[in-house]
């Protein structure tokens, strides 16, 4: 266990000392929950029948949670090039304790970037209740566990971090449209419904909208699915990426 | 006496490749000795160190450290070997210290802290030690992006210090470093060895940081082409050379031919020693000389020499 401490918590520290990331972590959520979700309630909040900026806040709240672990799997990438992972992969720790150091750290990254979309969506009068916080933090950490699994199977298919980036816009961007991101998916195409289904951001995001919009009058017209539901298909799917992507990620490192 | 380093019929072959960029090498490095793997690029250098660091997989062959097969007991062998990478390979947006802090926990030396401070007064007194060995000092507490080159190299010595390995490789550990940086690099490992009684292998392209080696092993294409102590194996390829002038150069060139000795004209005449002591051949000369004068070959001579023979 101190090895996977070790493991997450240099990437704790990475994130805390790169201004970048700290200033994109404000930044980002004040853009999308007040300039898009403030822009989008305006407009279409009545026609709707629902708070657009409490639905921009949970499906940019569940995207970032899914989409930063998985992106911060891509840094094994990094770690690779730039050769860190050989500090790794030399010493007596296994493959298994690297991937799940890896996936605690990032889930530790991507909760400290949500934390201000939280904040914004108080200030914003998005109804949220100390039950509703205490809801979310096992939905932020399945939905990090399901991000981090989803990068590493997605970490087998690539050989540089050039490639990672190229992967990620392909497999994220669709993503948003068919996960619900921003606007919603109750009426789809057959076709589009069917890729919807098998969209893993699809259930992080309904699950969040499940325990937000819990007992509310919208709950009907913004949430597709009960939450235990959405829990039951993220647990699977946890399981079967995670055993997937560990399994081809050692044998790809050891047997190459 | 178990060696350090145990290779047998060492064969890799990489998924995509048509050849074998190891085939069939076998050597063994006993304990505290130190070992130099030569070769020019492609040779298999860097492919064998990865073998016998556990990163990868032989296709065929064993290899122990310490009596440890690095397939079936990986993790016991990691724990006996300590690594200087070609490339470096720290985190350049830690300090020094948090690197060597991650390398110690990832080795179960010490338990997980966040800050330098909580950790156990042991690790921070090794820590203080290992610094001062090598001239490091406070700065290993700098952002390692701000440390040179050779003081990253130094930061990388401690880190691979710190779980007492039994076996240090060195994989070209002096490349991008300035003349000063490298001579004071091998200043360290040698007090490091004394000190420690470290078994060392070392792969380089500077050969003349493998004339103290106590043994040499030359790769050429994924083969061992010459094996032995770097006086075995230059003995075995070039000798010893006598550069002798006169003024009249005629009677010498005459005496040398009846002496039926091997000797060329590169503006004075050089001698090869094949065989014979430069007194020998000294002692058969009348004519005054104006120039006397023997030189012995390098590493690096007989190195180019088995080269070009396999080129050949």
């Amino acid at each position: 266990m101190n090895a996977v401490a070790a493991i997450a918590g240099r990437d704790l520290l990475k994130f805390i000392r790169d201004p970048g990331r700290l200033v994109a972590a404000v930044v980002f959520p004040f853009a999308m929950i007040f300039l898009l979700g403030g822009t989008l309630q305006l407009n279409l909040g009545n026609a709707a029948g629902f708070n657009f900026i409490g639905f921009t806040f949970t499906g940019f709240l569940g995207m970032t949670l899914f989409q930063s672990t998985a992106q911060g799997l891509t840094s094994l990438m990094d770690d690779r090039h730039n050769d860190f992972a050989q500090e790794l992969f030399v010493s007596p720790v296994s493959r298994y304790s690297i991937v799940f150091g890896k996936i605690l750290g990032e889930t530790a990254v991507a909760v400290a970037q949500v934390l201000p979309f939280v904040v914004f969506a108080v200030i914003l009068r998005v109804p949220l209740t100390p039950t509703h916080i205490a809801l979310l933090v096992p939905v932020a950490l399945l939905s990090c566990f399901m991000g981090g699994a989803f990068g590493l199977l997605l970490l087998n298919t690539m050989s540089d971090s050039r490639a990672s980036n190229q992967i990620f816009n392909f497999v994220f961007l669709p993503q948003y449209f068919l996960a619900g991101l921003i606007a919603p998916i109750t009426h789809l195409p057959w076709y589009l419904a069917a890729l919807s289904l098998i969209s893993p951001m699809r259930y992080v995001i309904d699950l969040t909208r499940g325990v937000v919009f819990a007992g509310s009058a919208e709950y009907s017209r913004v949430v597709l699915a009960a939450p235990l539901t959405n829990v039951g298909v993220l647990v699977l799917m946890f399981a079967v990426f995670m055993i997937a992507g560990t399994t081809l990620f050692v044998r790809r490192e050891t047997n190459r | 006496m178990t060696p350090a380093i145990e290779v047998r019929d060492l064969v890799k072959r990489y998924r995509k490749g048509t050849t074998n960029a190891v085939d069939g090498v076998t050597f063994d490095v006993e304990p505290g000795q130190f070992f130099a793997l030569l070769g020019p690029n492609g040779a298999g250098k860097t492919t064998t160190i990865a073998i016998l660091t556990t990163t990868l997989t032989p296709t065929s062959g064993t290899v122990r450290i310490s009596g440890h097969d690095v397939v079936r007991e990986a993790s016991m062998v990691r724990n006996q070997v300590g690594i200087i990478f070609q490339n470096p390979s720290l985190d350049m947006n830690l300090t020094g210290e948090e690197n060597v802090r991650i390398h110690a926990i990832l080795y179960h030396l010490y338990p997980y802290r966040p800050l330098y401070r909580l950790m156990p007064g042991a690790y921070r007194h090794q820590l203080r030690e290992l610094a001062d060995v090598v001239g490091l000092g406070a700065d290993v507490f700098k952002p390692v992006k701000r440390l040179s080159g050779g003081m990253q190299r130094k930061l990388e010595i401690i880190r691979g210090l710190m779980h007492h390995p039994r076996v240090l490789f060195l994989d070209e550990p002096t490349s991008g470093l300035d003349t000063v940086s490298r001579r004071n690099l091998w200043q360290y490992i040698g007090e490091l060895r004394r000190r420690h009684d470290i078994t060392i292998c070392l792969t380089t392209h500077q050969l003349n940081e493998a004339e103290e080696a106590d043994r040499v092993c030359i790769l050429d294409h994924g083969h061992v082409v010459a094996l032995g102590t770097p006086r075995d194996v230059k003995g075995q390829l070039v000798h010893d050379r006598l550069y002798l002038d006169a003024d009249d150069r005629a009677a010498l060139r005459r005496r040398l031919l009846e002496m039926k000795v091997s000797f060329n004209e590169e503006g004075a005449f050089v001698v090869d020693l094949d065989g014979l002591t430069a007194h020998q051949v000294i002692r058969a000369i009348d004519e005054p000389l104006t120039m006397l004068r023997t030189e012995s070959p390098t590493l690096e001579d007989a190195y180019l020499r088995i080269l070009a023979a396999g080129d050949a």
